[in-house]
């Protein structure tokens, strides 16, 4: 007979090595995307065990006790309780300790007993812990513990063969009757009893020299400096998206070309007519126009992730506390919004680890004004072709310094729109305490940054593949349709309905310098900004004929003046174009009210920066 | 070294600079004007390893007004706000 599947759940303090664990056990197995910052998704991944059982194990997020005081420790206290709604109890809780700190896990481990739930302790990172001299006497402390007790090397090839083992072993003899469950939330002095008898069982089993890790010193000297930290924090954002916007060149190039070559084939064995310019210039070049910046994509992911994993994000969420806390922000916010680089979505995600619910909506509240990635296509177009590409000061790219200068725009409006909420939203603000713990530098570990980055090339292709594509079909559909009367000069896309919708919008972006193209490619760019693009593209396709599909930079130069540009680029920093985006905010907030905030208060920022960047360009002359 | 013993005065951690090494006396969540309440404020003090008998040593300091702070508390470092570490009285 085969047997039931086994329910396993990964619990432990945050850092301890959850995630690579998850990962060394079921590979490429997994069924949800983890995102940058924290473990905030349920990830339930699946593997067998050398005997042949088939196991599903949930990687929950970091906790320090089973209290649950943010939305992410309730998700582990329900989880670990069974009282998640339409989750099954775990049949087996892996209490995932990093071996060189024990003294925590210990503690939440002797909590996590009252639960009654069958239990293992995993002494994960040993490897470590026996470089730095420390030694466990496992079997005493299992026996002291009354829980078995194994060690594990999660980032090492075989490292966690022993808890395979034993999980096969424990799991031959689970006993099917439920066990007596007497949590309840621990009082303080419950607190520091359940503290000492860690202590006092650390005390028997394992001997600690005193020696921490100098490595992690001398970093931190430098690291968090109160000056040269700051110094160390702005070089490595600025590497970042110079690296974005210079390193990622010769990977796009070559994808354009590709899709170039592409059109071009379809060109040739297609006759002229509706098949050949849907192929061409509503598929090819609309979803390659966005696929071309995959490699940016990537490479900002890359730095996300190698800082996370190295350990400095929480050093940054310590240097920007104060600094961030001058604008109403809490400290634990910069991981969230430093996330929200990459994409809103993750980063709005991320704003879970934030307890306090007030710190927590505003930080929500600004994420989007932080620069997605899905605004570098756009940035990118614009720049490239408006901005020139010389050098500045012999070494800095002046390409690279107005898309820095983007950058920067979005961050200070964010920290200022923070500091109004503060005053004027949410007066009987008291500052939430920062707590964090600093982990431990460690050398970035090159399969989890590869399983992060494939998971987030993975979502943008498929969004590239669904709404970018449907949304492509449905503006080349409206720039084509009605077609011209037979014998009419004029472009085509002047009769389409395209055409009809963007001179209605005209008037209305007339002020802030945009013409009725790009009318028309606002519109889509609301499901998602990288969008606009490929409509522009395809608009200014239909209408000029094949050339202008090729080098639709080098048409927009000769269309819009450098006023347009700019604004463009003002527009973009605001805008509060992405569906997706908005649509999280609601099921994060819970309420479609702070939605329609969200997207009102971007509406006007974006209107009155247009208008304002634009008539100063004008006066200015690049009207 | 006999830098612990109990001659040396009682002060908040709150108050330490950077340099500072003593040993937590007990904690007193009374008016420390944190946003949490005194139990809760205690209660993940002691999660985070501030308990009685643990060796403290201020590491490293912000630079807006010397805030926050990241402490060694045994074998893990922890960053916190002077505001809360005014409850943790060191000697
Ligand atoms: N040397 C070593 N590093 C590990 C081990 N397990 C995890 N790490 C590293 O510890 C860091 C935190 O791990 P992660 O899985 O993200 O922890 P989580 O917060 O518990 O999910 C990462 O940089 C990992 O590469 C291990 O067994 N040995
Ligand atoms: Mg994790």
């Amino acid at each position: 007979m085969e047997a039931p599947l086994l329910h396993l759940a990964l619990v432990g303090t945050p850092n301890s090595g959850k995630t690579s664990l998850f990962n060394a056990l079921t590979g490429s197995r997994q069924k949800v995307a983890n995102y940058p910052g924290v473990t905030v998704e349920r990830k339930e991944g699946f593997f067998v065990t050398p005997l042949g059982r088939q196991v599903s194990v949930v990687d929950l997020p970091g906790t320090y006790s089973l209290r649950g005081r943010s939305p992410d420790e309730e998700i582990t206290r329900d989880f670990v309780l069974g009282k998640a709604s339409g989750e099954i109890v775990p049949d087996l809780v892996l209490c995932v300790a990093d071996s060189t700190n024990l003294r925590l896990t210990i503690r939440l481990l002797l909590e996590l007993k009252r639960t009654g739930r069958p239990m293992i302790l995993v002494l994960n990172m040993f490897d470590i812990a026996s470089r730095r001299g420390i030694t466990v006497d496992v079997e005493r402390l299992a026996k002291e513990l009354g829980v078995p007790v194994v060690t594990s090397i999660a980032v090492r090839k075989g490292g966690t063969a022993d808890l395979l083992a034993l999980t096969d072993e424990i799991s031959a003899k689970l006993a099917s009757e439920p066990q007596e469950n007497s949590w309840r939330a621990l009082s303080v002095s419950e607190l520091r009893a359940t503290q000492r008898e860690a202590d006092r069982i650390i005390a028997d089993c394992v001997s600690l020299p005193a020696r921490p890790d100098t490595w992690t010193a001398r970093i931190d000297a430098v690291v968090l400096h109160p000056v040269g930290g700051l110094i160390v924090l702005a070089l490595i954002l600025f590497v970042m998206f110079q690296a974005v916007f210079a390193w990622a060149q010769p990977a796009m190039d070559l994808l354009k070309s590709g899709f170039d070559a592409l059109g071009e084939l379809v060109k040739a064995t297609l006759p002229d007519g509706l098949l050949q310019s849907f192929l061409q210039d509503g598929v090819i070049s609309g979803v390659g126009s966005v696929i071309v910046f995959l490699p940016q994509i990537i490479l900002i992911f890359l730095f996300i992730l190698l800082l996370e994993d190295f350990g400095y994000m929480a050093r940054a969420a310590f240097l920007m506390d104060r600094i961030m806390g001058g604008a109403g922000l809490h400290g634990r916010a910069f991981i969230p919004l430093l996330s929200s680089f990459a994409c809103a979505i993750p980063g709005i995600m991320a704003t879970r680890v934030i307890d306090n619910k007030r710190d927590r909506l505003t930080t929500i509240l600004i994420a989007p004004l932080m620069t997605c990635s899905a605004r570098i296509p756009v940035y990118t177009l614009i720049i490239s072709a408006f901005i020139p590409a010389k050098d500045v000061w012999g070494f800095i790219n002046l390409q690279g310094l107005v898309m820095f200068g983007l950058y920067t725009t979005g961050i200070v409006s964010a920290l200022a729109v923070s500091f109004v909420i503060k005053f004027f939203m949410i007066r009987d603000y008291a500052p939430a305490p920062f707590m964090l713990e600093l982990p431990d530098y460690k050398m970035p570990r090159l399969k989890s940054i590869a399983i992060g980055i494939y998971t987030r090339a993975k979502m943008f292709l498929q969004r590239a593949g669904t709404t970018i594509f449907s949304m492509m079909v449905l503006i080349w559909f409206l720039a084509s349709f009605p077609q011209p009367p037979a014998g009419s000069t004029e472009p085509a896309i002047d009769f389409s309905l395209a055409a009809m919708i963007g001179k209605a919008l005209e008037p209305l972006l007339a002020p802030v310098g945009f013409n009725w193209q790009i009318a028309v490619a606002l519109i889509p760019g609301m499901a998602a900004r990288e969008v606009a693009v490929a409509a522009l593209g395809t608009v200014y396709a239909i209408e000029g004929g094949k050339e202008a599909a090729e080098q639709i930079g080098q048409v927009l130069a000769t269309k819009w003046s450098l006023a347009t540009a700019l604004s463009m680029l003002a527009w973009y920093i605001f805008a509060p174009q992405c569906a997706s985006t908005l649509a999280v905010i609601r099921r994060e907030t819970g309420s479609w009210g702070w939605m329609a905030v969200t997207f009102t208060y971007m509406l006007v920022l974006a209107y009155a920066a247009s208008l304002v960047t634009y008539n100063v360009a004008v006066a200015l002359g690049a009207g | 070294m006999t830098d612990h013993d109990d001659t040396r005065p009682h002060m908040p951690l709150g108050l330490a600079l950077r340099g500072y090494t003593g040993v937590i006396q007990h904690l007193s969540t009374k008016d420390t004007g944190s946003a949490l309440s005194d139990i809760e404020l205690e209660s993940r003090l002691i999660e985070l390893g501030f308990v009685e008998g643990a060796r403290v040593e201020v590491l490293h300091e912000g630079l807006v007004g010397r805030d926050p702070i990241a402490v060694r508390v045994d074998s893990i470092t922890i960053a916190v706000r002077r505001r809360e570490a005014m409850a943790i009285i060191v000697a």
